[in-house]
């Protein structure tokens, strides 16, 4: 080594926002006051992953893992660790157990994981092209040139068993065989980094921490299917991955990796970025499509299929991010040593944003076949605050609840299938007991009919009638025949709509109901909600027992809807309440109830 | 047609100019007029009209579309609440309360003196911070109801 010690600060945009721009800079200028600057090397990674705990900072060859660092702890880190080679145990993640230093395999959060995907995240620095060659980066790319035939590359693919990781699951292998096989002049790689469920960031942290493993996979696939022409399509709205992006294709550009004659090969290939503009259907390949070339996001009936004539009616092969993100791993690897790893109907791993009423929420990376309990008890560390597990949802808005019973299903394509829900892309929400399954199923309805784009009726009128529905079941007026009407709409829109948006688009409500249907019970037929979530069927009182009459309530009040005198138990005016739960939170007697 | 002339920076000349030729530059142009005027009024989609030799129908159609153009003038310091799942279970339309009641503002409102505009957007991705808001493009995350004043206060 020729630095004494490594300090990696996380940089992505969860940690950035929590002011780990300020920390790098503290770091390097301690460094700099406490004359050790020649000795120790600062590097910005991408996302640790670990985001509940943010910001990260990790001190190599100590591997000491020290989270919700300040910028003003600069001092202390590099005095006390640097300089006198002691840790600064109040920082550290793991500061109650004995061991001398905090590894970071002991850490639960870590412990099954299986990095492929985010192999170099929180490892390297993006912005450098160095450190993603130094850990074996564009290695499958010049084997791809010199050593490898398109019909090698794909039957490698094939081989790994890799499937689409943006939701669907389809092989990838024959998604390039296709466009290979398709005749053209011109044909056309297409990145699918428009991330749109919300509640997932799995592509965000990946292009921004390792941009190069998309550009290099790209690359690799204008090789097997003869392009020389790739589009990164990405949502305006994550601008730290679009820069590092750009300077990740500069920085190739320079080295020779993109651009003419690649490597003194002969082969062509370079990359152009396309912004999106906040439309979640643009996720569909072909609604993508249409927004690259300028129009509104509208899918188009397949066949025919873009491997056959997609963008510009040329041939194109469109990944997603994480999908990209596994090509060189395997090139280099082989497609043998992939397979092994996963279940028979999926193989190698999946990223997940685990979020919601969650410990650890953070971007896990696990081996297909994973138990869902594995992942929320284990590496989540279960239920914050003490709360009861109530269910998970994947697939986004897509996807359908899993429960307890559930749990232990292993986490594939078909596994997650069965049980009604789905891979999706990522996104893996927990909720609560404190959680309405019914107000859940209205949020995510609420924006697929949202982000409808209204060209065919199933899913236009479908889920607006299903919204309505929801809302009057959620305001008490709910009857019998609305949960039939919502199978009939259901069906309906799954069999008839034009694109993957719509057909999933009742999932969430149909997987809710068959799992929770007593509290669809519980609103429809006893006007109650049983989470106390639904503002038109739940009541504040104040317990006269509990309450001392410290007026917290009263004050708080936005409506002036409590009153009573000091060290008097207090009273709400029902009329007046507008049901905010302020009062809830300010009592800290526990004297305000919900019923 | 409006009447009202608008005058594009010699640096969105210039970039409308590289893209001209383009296929499908629409959407990378609209994009860069919001990023120079924080919004793309009727005088500069006409004005795009004009220039890129596109029916300002078609224009207007993918403006409409996007959620991420605007169609009208934002605040000083735009407030975005994020409603995406994890911070929507964690209490985020509680922080829009909270700001609509405190500045006398609807979502999509502006105030009356031109300083916050207030959106509930989708997803900004920082969900392990959840809830998060961002006000003049700076991320606060694990916000609560009570932080809310004392984060206004930082850019009035």
């Amino acid at each position: 080594m020729a630095f004494r010690n490594y300090i990696l600060v996380c940089g992505g945009t969860g940690c950035e926002s929590s002011r780990a721009d300020d920390i790098y800079k503290n770091l390097i200028a301690e460094c700099e006051a406490q004359g050790v600057k020649d000795e120790v090397q600062i590097v910005k990674t991408g996302c640790f992953g670990f985001c509940e705990q943010g910001p990260i900072v990790k001190i190599l060859p100590e591997d000491s893992f020290y989270v919700q660092v300040k910028p003003e702890d600069a001092k202390e880190l590099i005095s006390e660790h640097i300089i006198k080679g002691r840790e600064v145990t109040r920082l550290l993640y793991n500061k109650d157990k004995s061991h001398k230093h905090a590894q970071v395999e002991e850490i639960e959060f870590y412990q099954k994981q299986f990095r492929i995907v985010l192999r170099n995240c929180g490892f390297i620095d993006p912005e450098k092209i160095d450190e993603y060659i130094a850990r074996d980066g564009y290695s499958a790319l010049e084997k791809v040139l010199f050593d490898m035939t398109p019909d090698e590359i794909i039957g490698e693919l094939k081989t790994s068993g890799l499937r689409g990781r943006g939701g669907a699951g389809f092989p990838t292998w024959m998604k390039w065989n296709f466009t290979k096989m398709a005749e053209n002049d011109q044909k056309f790689v297409v990145c699918n980094a428009d991330e749109g469920d919300p509640g997932a960031y799995m592509d965000r942290s990946t292009l921004e921490g390792d941009p190069h493993t998309v550009l290099e996979a790209m690359t690799i696939c204008g090789k097997a299917i003869g392009a020389n022409q790739g589009y990164i399509y990405i949502r305006a709205e994550y601008p730290l991955a679009i820069h590092r992006l750009e300077v990740a294709m500069e920085q190739a550009r320079e080295y020779g990796l993109l651009g003419k004659d690649i490597l003194g090969s002969g082969f062509d290939f370079d990359i152009e970025i396309r912004l999106g503009a906040g439309a979640f259907v643009c996720g569909e390949e072909t609604a993508l499509l249409q927004s690259i070339e300028g129009f509104r996001g509208m899918p188009q009936p397949r066949p025919p299929f873009p491997a056959v004539k997609g963008l510009w009616q040329k041939p194109t092969c469109i990944n997603n991010v994480e999908t990209w993100a596994n090509i060189p791993v395997i090139i280099n690897k082989g497609g043998a040593w992939f397979q092994k790893i996963g279940t028979a109907d999926s193989h190698g791993t999946k990223v997940f944003a685990l979020t919601g009423k969650i410990k650890n929420s953070g971007l896990v990376e696990v081996p297909m076949g994973t138990t869902l309990r594995e992942i929320v008890f284990d590496v989540g560390g279960g239920i914050a605050n003490g709360k009861e597990f109530k269910a998970v949802q994947t697939g986004g808005p897509s996807g359908g609840v899993i429960t307890k019973e559930n749990l232990d299903t292993p986490i594939d394509f078909g596994g997650l299938q069965k049980i009604g829900s789905m891979m999706g892309s990522g996104g893996m929400i927990v909720m609560d007991e404190d959680d309405c399954i019914v107000d859940v199923a209205k949020f995510y309805l609420n924006f697929t009919v949202d982000e409808s784009c209204g060209k065919c009726a199933p899913c236009r009128i479908g889920g607006r009638s299903l919204l309505n529905i929801l809302e009057k079941i959620t305001n008490g007026k709910g009857t019998q025949r609305d949960i039939d009407n919502i199978h009939s709409i259901g069906l309906a829109m799954r069999k008839g709509s034009l694109c993957a948006l719509g057909q999933t688009a009742p999932n969430p409500i149909l997987s809710s109901l068959k799992y929770f249907p007593e509290e669809y019970k519980a609103h429809i037929e006893e006007k109650r909600c049983p989470a106390g979530k639904c503002k038109k069927l739940i009541s504040y009182s104040i317990n006269v027992d509990k309450c001392i009459g410290c007026t917290a309530c009263a004050r708080k009040c936005p409506v002036g809807a409590i009153s009573g005198e000091r060290k008097q138990a207090h009273i709400i005016d029902q009329a007046a309440c507008i049901k905010c739960g302020a009062c809830l939170v300010a009592c800290k007697f526990g004297a305000v109830e919900v019923h | 047609m409006s009447e009202n002339k608008i005058e594009f920076s010699p640096e969105l000349v210039v970039f409308i100019d590289e893209w001209r030729d383009k296929p499908g530059n629409l959407i990378m142009v609209l994009h860069k007029v919001q990023s120079e005027f924080g919004y793309v009024s009727r005088e500069a989609a006409d004005e795009v009209s004009k220039q890129l030799d596109i029916p300002f129908a078609k224009i207007w159609g993918v403006l409409t579309f996007y959620h991420f153009f605007k169609l009208t003038k934002p605040g000083d310091y735009n407030i975005q609440v994020c409603m995406g799942t994890a911070c929507y279970l964690k209490g985020g339309d509680a922080i829009v309360d909270e700001i609509g009641n405190l500045l006398n503002l609807e979502v999509g409102g502006i105030t009356d003196d031109g300083k916050f505009s207030l959106e509930a957007v989708r997803c900004i991705g920082c969900c392990g911070l959840a809830p998060v808001m961002t006000i003049g493009g700076e991320v606060f995350g694990k916000v609560t109801k009570n932080q809310i004043p004392g984060i206004l206060k930082k850019f009035a």
